[in-house]
């Protein structure tokens, strides 16, 4: 059986690479899948907890997060579509109107 | 499961059933006024309900305690039915002249709403994560709803990522905290912390540490402030001030609840912790302001100040030092709202208004709308008789009950600093020569709101325990 501290380490390491994304990538769709790498990181995480602890809670809330990603993901998506009729670029530096 | 503790759910139920009402009607009907008629008629259902139910004495926790209908949840409610109200009234004309008037406007306004409620409410992080989104998802459009303003899509766009990313990091401090106790029960946290040994954890700091930046992004906490200048100024202004005041109380609803139930024991960490971010923050918000010529903008710094000294009664971690953030917040609603709402009166369909030279010499013309932003200027600036003054002192005084003598010192001083913002504008209106002529866009709803916003922050400036007094009443028992 694999260790709860695998998956520990795996959650871990995927959420960082999220962060890591959201920082350093430039075009918009891409920093927002690194969003969504974050929240399947928890995702693993929840799991592993709910098996390790024998307690429900934590696979119900992963539904919950899932639900809610997708929400997101539709009202993201529409946000950067609005954008792009103003500006056909989808890169974070062509956002700069607003600054100061 | 006890069908009748359903009955306590009854203000967010009817809350979203017109929100629901809201959206159908917007298919029907043509006027706007309509639509926005029956919101204010569902926000004063719900609140009547809200009302009858804390008479009767019927407060309690529902399904197992997950929401907690109590008396700290019902004043939170209470500032975002006023701030709704404020909002619906203060939008009418103002969307009119963006030519956004839109139905959905009014249906997001009452989903967003809904999830601040939810929030205030939550016994459990689920129930909690579930209000944060339905808020969060509900702003961000509200945010981009000028769809042919490109800087109305970029606000959204901001606003989108970086809360989004913030709520990431909520659900990884939910993931540790639960983890380490096996519940997300803010009651069965504080408990397992204590049985379990937990407390001098270092993974249970780290849960704590991503439910501060998480939260800090909501508030606007430096350095988690970086969306709110840029959103405020893009977003249309009526939603700018209803998003200035309610996701923020929600903010401050949650960490109220998070840190005083859960974390409870682990109040030295979190004041900790605290402390530098509120230094930060209002030192950022009071310094940054200075050199902004947008007045929105100007008011976005103004706003990151203000948590900043509203944080310093979480810092304390006393019941007192809670009563006096929440008097904060409720005098905020009504100064900040009735700020935005002179600045609305300033746009027109050919004039934004947002620039500070458009109020050179507004009193010469408007004397009525310039002595109402002399008013809030005071307020926010914190000069007595104004209610902001009763805000900062009590803040203040709880501060230096609990010991934290240094950090009001600094306070006091960006406090001073913020005075050079504030009274620009006061300077701008009464001693400089006006440019072209300015015409308001006064209208029924805006005058009602902007009557009842002086009148509370005079009326609380004079009378402070009108309020304080229900506020303890409301959290102590």
């Amino acid at each position: 059986m694999v260790p709860l501290s695998w998956y520990i380490l795996l959650s871990t390491v995927v959420f960082g690479i999220g962060v890591i994304g959201f920082i350093i990538r430039r075009n918009l769709i891409m920093i927002f899948l690194s969003i969504e790498l974050m929240l399947n990181s928890v995702n693993i995480s929840l799991a592993a907890f709910s098996h390790y602890l024998q307690s429900m809670t934590g696979q119900i809330l992963v539904f919950f997060v899932i639900t809610v990603a997708a929400a997101e993901a539709a009202i993201g998506l529409a946000i950067i579509i609005a954008l792009y009729r103003h500006k056909p670029s989808i890169t974070a530096e062509e956002v700069n109107l607003l600054k100061g | 499961m006890d069908l009748q503790d359903l009955r306590l759910l009854a203000p967010e139920i009817v809350f979203i059933l017109f929100a629901l009402i809201l959206l159908l009607l917007d298919l029907m009907v043509k006027r706007k006024e309509v639509i926005a008629l029956t919101g204010l008629v569902g926000v004063g259902i719900s609140a009547y309900i809200n009302y009858r139910l804390v008479k009767m004495g019927w407060l309690g926790g529902v399904l197992q305690d997950v929401f907690l209908f109590d008396g700290y949840s019902n004043f939170f409610k209470l500032i975002f039915y006023i701030n709704l109200v404020l909002t619906i009234l203060i939008s009418l004309r103002y969307m009119k002249i963006e030519q956004t008037s839109y139905g959905e406007y009014y249906c997001l306004l009452f989903f967003a709403t809904s999830g601040m409620m939810i929030m205030a409410s939550a016994g459990d992080l689920i129930v909690l994560y579930l209000g944060l989104e339905l808020m969060a998802l509900s702003t961000y459009v509200l945010a981009g709803i000028i769809r042919r303003q490109r800087r109305s899509a970029e606000a959204a766009m901001k606003y989108f990522f970086l809360g989004a990313f913030s709520s990431a990091f909520l659900l990884y401090g939910i993931a540790i905290v639960y983890g380490l106790t096996g519940t997300t029960h803010l009651k069965g946290i504080a408990s397992g912390l204590h049985e379990l040994g937990l407390l001098n954890n270092p993974i249970t700091l780290l849960g704590l540490v991503f439910f501060i930046i998480a939260f800090g992004f909501k508030i606007a906490l430096v350095p988690f402030h970086m969306w709110a200048p840029d959103v405020y100024e893009g977003a249309p202004t009526s939603v700018t001030a209803f998003m200035s005041v309610g996701p923020k109380a929600a903010g401050f609803a949650v960490i109220g609840r998070v840190f005083f139930d859960a974390f409870a024991e682990l109040d030295i960490q979190w004041s900790a912790i605290l402390v530098p971010l509120a230094i930060l923050t209002m030192a950022t918000g009071s310094i940054l302001a200075l050199s902004q010529r947008n007045i929105k903008r100007m008011l976005a710094y103004s706003s990151i100040a203000h948590a900043g000294y509203a944080i310093l009664g979480i810092i304390t971690g006393t019941a007192e030092g809670l009563v006096s953030t929440m008097n904060y917040l409720m005098i905020y609603t009504f100064m900040n709202i009735g700020a935005f709402s002179v600045v609305i009166l300033l746009r027109r369909e050919d004039l934004l208004g947002e620039d500070l030279e458009d109020y050179a010499g507004l009193s010469k013309e408007h004397p009525v709308a310039a002595a109402l932003m002399l008013i809030f200027m005071f307020s926010l600036t914190g000069i007595p008789p104004t209610a902001g003054f009763i805000a900062k002192f009590y803040v203040f005084m709880e501060a230096i009950y609990s010991g934290y003598v240094p950090l009001v010192i600094v306070a006091v001083l960006f406090s001073v600093v913020s005075a050079f913002f504030y009274l620009r504008v006061v300077m701008y209106m009464y001693m400089k020569e006006p440019g072209e002529r300015v015409e308001l866009s006064m209208s029924g709803g805006m005058g009602i709101a902007l009557t009842i916003t002086t009148i509370m922050v005079i009326l609380l400036g004079i009378y402070p325990s009108l309020l304080l007094e229900f506020v303890r009443a409301s959290v102590l028992g």
